[in-house]
């Protein structure tokens, strides 16, 4: 039978009177969970945006046809050399286009699957930006530039013109930012482009396009399907690439084998292509995660000392309370709920201090060429830190609580009294 | 007259530093209404005898009954419950709870008890600072009060649950001769209006000559 009202009611009594002391355990406690919300937001903010950086422009599964030598060279269907060790020498890769068969068909299925969100079709061209006798080496990609906006953010990384003004212009083209640097072109201007084979277009520039990458910045633009498909000279059905997103990306690598197994394509899925990215986003965590420990540890080392100090202090109190009726669990209780108190108020201010900390993080201007569209720190808002951050502070102060306490239930009131 | 204490072949030893006999086969009965003082030389073992009666001690061995129940071997919950419904306490020294105002001490005992409502508990505490005399003294903090006061307030609280008996280690020793009248004039009228039981342990050869009995103690034996 536990007596609650009584128990709080003594406990907050000695806190009230020891303020100073009681003050500073909870100020450890609040510097500890306020450090590990500034942290951990500002930390998955920057990992967030580093990801996306990167992730947010890669599909799913990309799905084209690889150049590569055939596994089987035809050594290997002759019977008699079926026992013994063939070498073969200077191996080319196979003859075969690049344009993927039945390309739009595929789509279409895909498009059916319900994991997946869209299916975009991309023809890739390799090209030749033209500035009087200069020629620079570049990628073109044809693309269905509104379906491109809406799943792989675009728009984002379209800092001058917009989507929509490529879709209305025939023969536009959103050209990398490296390039338009380099050859002084803004929007509105025309630039010329030659494919291998040597046919010379000219484009209008509709916008320019930065992905925050500076080699792709000076090799990549952007123009219609259909643009490309006539600057290549093929029909409305030639795609090299198609660019699958899919709405649960854990799909992506079993979806990706089946794809290649049925189409008998490359399908490559977004972990296989950037596992690195993983590994870097957990190692940040890890990193956050045990500073913010190690800042609770020594807050818990503080409530440890200041409630042993406590119990020294009220040792009579103990002997009285524990002779008047409290056992040794009521004394307990009230130690342990003055930890758990100093760890709640403690920690309640802690997240209002990281969330203070964050919000004016949030607005310190950081600009860099890399990240056109990033004008302030990322600050990551999660409700889920806030909650693991009140948790740590209860069970940090839980472990810092229980020794001091159990010390108090065992000391033998009639030894106090007695030596006094 | 019926028994509230008894100690049957009660035997302590104290092992360290040398084992050593402190309690010889000491066996008594306290009665209903009765005020007793235990009366012996320093070392003769009466502070130990207290504390095996108040059920703080439990390492003895013999038998202890309260109202005629066996409490020997109880857990050290249901001792402490005892304690807190059946035993009241005064110490030489106040033992008050210094943060606290001298009503909130005297209810203390009775919340946890948690028998009444706190506005009962609230209204017994004042009539038993009535009783002592001291129900100006209920707001102020218990540290700011004088010793005499310091032991009534100690005597109000061991009063609060309506005891079976009310024990007392040296209660008048750290206080000068007024003040031990005092409280020795306490004790006695609680025992006569009320039938408290009391079992005082003390010094004070004047105090226990006027105590109904006198139990002597010495070589931790009862020589009379």
């Amino acid at each position: 039978m536990v007596n609650w009202k009584v128990i709080l009611n003594i406990a907050k009594t000695h806190l009230l009177t020891k303020i100073k002391q009681t003050a500073i355990a909870a100020l450890g406690v609040t510097f500890g969970i306020g450090a590990y919300i500034t942290l951990v937001s500002f930390m998955t903010g920057l990992n967030t945006m580093l990801d996306d950086l990167i992730l947010n422009q890669t599909p799913h599964i990309h799905i084209y046809n690889e150049i590569e030598p055939s596994k089987n060279q035809p050594i290997s269907l002759y019977d008699e050399f079926k026992n013994s060790m063939n070498v073969v020498h200077s191996i080319k890769p196979k003859l075969s286009q690049k344009k993927i068969h039945n390309a739009l068909p595929i789509i279409n299925y895909l498009e059916e699957n319900e994991q997946v969100r869209g299916a975009l079709p991309q023809i890739k061209a390799t090209i030749f930006y033209i500035a009087g006798s200069i020629e620079i080496g570049g990628n073109l990609l044809g693309v269905n530039i509104l379906d491109e906006a809406k799943l792989f953010n675009l728009n984002d990384y379209i800092v001058k013109g917009s989507p929509e003004a490529l879709f209305n212009t025939e023969n536009g083209i959103l050209l990398g930012i490296g390039i338009a640097e380099k050859m002084a072109l803004d929007v509105g201007d025309r630039i010329q482009i030659s494919t291998i084979t040597g046919e010379v277009f000219p484009l209008k520039i509709v916008g320019l396009y930065q992905s925050g990458i500076a080699d792709i910045d000076a090799m990549q633009s952007f123009s219609n399907l259909k643009t490309v498909q006539r600057i290549l000279g093929e029909a409305e059905n030639y795609v090299t690439d198609i660019n699958v997103k899919l709405y649960n990306i854990e799909n992506a690598l079993p979806l990706s084998k089946k794809i290649e197994q049925q189409f008998k394509l490359k399908a490559v899925d977004i972990n296989t292509a950037n596992a690195q990215f993983e590994t870097g986003t957990n190692i940040r965590n890890l990193i956050t995660y045990a500073v913010s420990i190690t800042l609770l540890v020594v807050a818990g080392f503080g409530i440890y000392n200041i409630l042993n100090m406590f119990i020294y202090e009220k040792m009579n109190d103990i002997a009285i309370l524990k002779a008047t009726g409290f056992s040794g669990k009521d004394v307990q209780l009230i130690f342990m709920s003055q930890a758990m108190i100093i760890g709640f108020i403690g920690g309640v201010l802690g997240l209002l201090i990281g969330l203070i900390f964050t919000n004016i993080i949030s607005t310190i201007p950081f600009q860099t060429q890399a990240l056109p569209r990033i004008k302030t720190y990322p600050i990551n808002f999660n409700p889920w830190f806030y909650f693991i951050g009140i948790l740590f502070a209860m069970v940090s102060t839980f472990f810092a609580g229980y020794l001091p306490s159990r010390k108090a239930k065992k000391i033998d009131p009639v030894t106090i009294i007695r030596g006094q | 007259m019926s028994t509230v204490l008894e100690a049957k072949n009660v035997n302590k030893y104290f092992k360290k530093p040398v084992l050593f006999h402190v309690l010889k086969d000491i066996s008594f009965k306290i009665n209903k209404g009765e005020f007793v003082s235990i009366m012996g030389k320093s070392g003769c073992g009466k502070s130990t005898l207290l504390y095996i009666l108040s059920t703080m001690d439990t390492d003895y061995e013999g038998e202890l009954l309260l109202n005629n129940e066996l409490i020997t071997g109880n857990t050290r919950d249901q001792l402490s419950y005892i304690r807190n419904k059946h035993i009241g306490f005064v110490f030489q020294f106040h033992y008050l709870l210094s943060e606290f105002t001298v009503l909130e001490n005297v209810m203390l005992p009775a919340k946890k008890l948690g028998e009444k409502s706190y506005q009962e508990i609230e209204n017994d505490a004042m009539q038993k600072l009535k009783i002592l005399n001291i129900e100006h003294l209920a707001t102020k903090k218990a540290s700011r009060i004088s010793g005499g006061e310091k032991q009534r307030v100690a005597i109000a609280r061991a009063l609060i649950n309506n005891p079976s008996i009310i024990m007392g280690d040296e209660p008048t020793g750290n206080l000068d001769s007024h003040n031990s009248e005092n409280v020795f004039n306490i004790f006695k009228q609680l025992s006569k209006e009320q039938g408290l039981s009391l079992l005082i342990v003390t010094h004070d050869e004047d105090f226990a000559k006027k105590t109904d009995r006198i139990i002597t103690m010495e070589d931790g034996k009862i020589i009379a």
